[in-house]
């Protein structure tokens, strides 16, 4: 159990704060701070006592703006994080374990989607399906979005994913639960799953990653939910608002650290992740360093020389 | 008792599989043609260097590996390849494998390993009857007190006890036949004939019918009643194990018995390099 644990260290303590710390104030500041569609405080008031991060052209508090789009960020991106993870698990691992045939379709599906661009494939769906008849108020909604970015983001999940069932696939263990009588599902689910679970968590990250970057993209260019506030939609509306024409650097900036911070919490998650998939990764740095001092030693040796 | 009844035979066994580099496919023979039987309640070795097709025989007769021709009978039936007919093959012909460090799952309890087999060849049990069940089977192996190993994880348990988990893995659904695939070469000397004698004794109690896969020629004399030298995918010598030890008749098999350690014949080594040195030795200490 211990070695699919991660391993605690600096690299890991700062992402899970960083994560911990956006989704704390996304879950909680939203319940103290005033309406972020309110338009009654004065507009442009740059960052100071009553609003801390100032308002917005329209009078909204950005405060309360960033953190309700903070949690819709999240949403989207947790959302379509899992929705990619649930389609790489399905052409992954059945591609892998069951091999042959049913493979080769299965890959050629996956690298048909990998070789497509994504952004210009993510922005012809999204302006698709919003003009689609029949999907109604569902139509631009972040459940849309959140859809779109994880029905385009699974295909680099599944070849990652493909590979290492295609390796337990051969263990013993594999061999051992089908001379015991076990069915296919069973192995795959029951033997192979669990030890793929850092795996899937590093992947379940990685789309987590890409549906927010994904989703303010989309925003940034309009494509983004209609209905609610995410960080790109506050993007998007400072770009229209010309904030950075008219010097409103409280108005975009926020959301956009908050982007970069979110991204790089998790990514550093995700190094910790690797490394228990990789052990050998842990061994990286210290080999840098015998390196290094072996180095120095040696121009010491021929400086005294 | 009729002459098919209680028999697990392989007859004409053939599995040749094809090595595929680039566009080219060269074909590689693995098992040529080997027919052989194994009765209930005796042991029969399957001896041979690795590479010589001893593994794949253990994975056909466990329906790993389908055969390239011939075919496996179980009491004069040929084996069923799915469906409710395999799962009760499965029932009765089980395997223990070479590493038990592999073979075990990482993740999972002793007890998942060995309740797993209960609970699927034997739906009707209750959850106690099967706790009850597995307790008997860690016992049986020597894995006692049982409730203190069945929660264990196979990377707390050493070599010898994985191996004796994977033991009672393949006795769990009732096998009367078991395929051991090297079952100690992967273990620490001095465990290994506790492993085999338990194997031994399993097998007597329970009536079993014993296919032993090894490398080394003196617990195949020691534990099976027949032996089959295998070479290349063929078969050279088979017959009473003792015969085939003591009177070996196929060169290969005679090369073999030079290569295992004899500890008469070393001892006999070890006095010709004695008597050899000695002279030198005096003639130093004459010039001195």
């Amino acid at each position: 159990m211990r070695e699919l644990m991660p391993r605690w260290d600096g690299k890991l303590a700062i992402g899970v704060a960083t994560v911990a710390l956006i989704t704390v104030f996304a879950l909680v500041v939203p319940l103290l701070a005033q309406d972020p569609r309110s338009s009654a405080n004065p507009a442009l008031l740059p960052p100071g006592p009553g609003h801390w991060l100032g308002t917005t052209k329209l009078g909204n508090d950005v405060l309360a703006q960033l953190a309700v789009g903070t949690r819709g960020s999240l949403f989207v991106g947790v959302l379509g994080g899992l929705v990619s993870l649930v389609l790489a698990l399905f052409f992954g691992i059945l591609a892998g374990y069951i091999g042959g045939v049913v493979d080769e379709v299965l890959m050629l599906l996956t690298n048909i989607n990998l070789v497509i661009p994504g952004l210009p494939l993510v922005m012809v769906i999204a302006a698709y399906v919003q003009n689609a008849p029949g999907l109604g108020s569902l139509a631009r909604s972040s459940l849309m979005v959140a859809l779109v970015l994880g029905v385009t983001g699974w295909a680099g999940s599944a070849v990652v994913l493909r590979a290492q069932a295609r390796s337990l696939r051969t263990r013993e263990y594999v061999a051992a639960a089908r001379v015991a009588g076990e069915g296919t599902l069973r192995i795959i689910c029951v033997e192979i799953l669990p030890n793929l679970v850092p795996l899937i968590a590093a992947q379940l990250i990685y789309g987590v990653i890409f549906t927010v970057l994904g989703e303010a993209g989309l925003s940034y260019l309009g494509l983004g939910p209609t209905g609610s506030i995410t960080l790109g939609t506050m993007l998007n509306d400072a770009q229209t608002g010309q904030a950075v024409g008219t010097g409103a650097w409280w108005w975009f900036v926020p959301p956009g650290t908050i982007i970069a911070a979110l991204g790089a919490g998790l990514s550093l998650v995700n190094f910790a992740l690797d490394e228990v998939v990789d052990p050998r990764l842990r061994q990286a740095p210290q080999a840098v360093r015998r390196q290094r001092r072996s180095r120095a030693a040696i121009t010491r040796e021929e400086a005294s020389a | 008792m009729t002459p098919v009844d209680g028999v697990l035979s392989a007859s004409h066994l053939v599995k040749t599989f094809r090595l595929r580099s680039g566009l080219r496919s060269t074909p590689v023979h693995a098992v040529k043609n080997v027919s052989f039987e194994v009765v209930r309640g005796r042991t029969v070795a399957l001896v041979g260097e690795s590479g010589s097709g001893k593994s794949t025989i253990a994975r056909i007769l466990a329906k790993l590996e389908t055969p390239t021709s011939g075919q496996v009978l179980l009491d004069g039936v040929p084996t069923p390849t799915r469906g409710r007919a395999l799962a009760e093959y499965r029932r009765r012909v089980q395997m223990v494998f070479q590493d038990p460090f592999a073979s075990l799952n990482p993740f999972h309890s002793v007890a998942h390993h060995v309740e797993r087999p209960v609970r699927i060849h034997h739906p009707e049990l209750t959850s106690a009857q099967v706790a009850a069940r597995v307790r008997d089977l860690l016992d049986r192996v020597q894995l006692s007190p049982a409730d203190r190993f069945a929660s264990r994880r196979p990377h707390e348990l050493s070599g010898g006890q994985r191996q004796r988990v994977a033991i009672a893995r393949a006795l769990a659904p009732g096998a009367q036949y078991v395929v051991a695939d090297e079952p100690v070469s992967m273990l620490d000397v001095s465990i290994r004939l506790g492993v085999l004698n338990l194997l031994a004794d399993l097998q007597r109690e329970q009536h079993l019918g014993v296919l032993y896969i090894t490398h080394d020629l003196a617990t195949a004399r020691h534990f099976s009643d027949e032996l089959l030298v295998m070479y290349r995918g063929d078969v050279v010598e088979r017959g009473p194990a003792d015969d085939v030890i003591l009177r070996p008749q196929h060169p290969y098999t005679q090369a073999l018995r030079e290569a295992a350690a004899d500890p008469e014949r070393l001892g006999a080594l070890r006095d010709e390099v004695r008597r050899s040195l000695r002279p030198l030795g005096q003639e130093r200490s004459a010039s001195a």
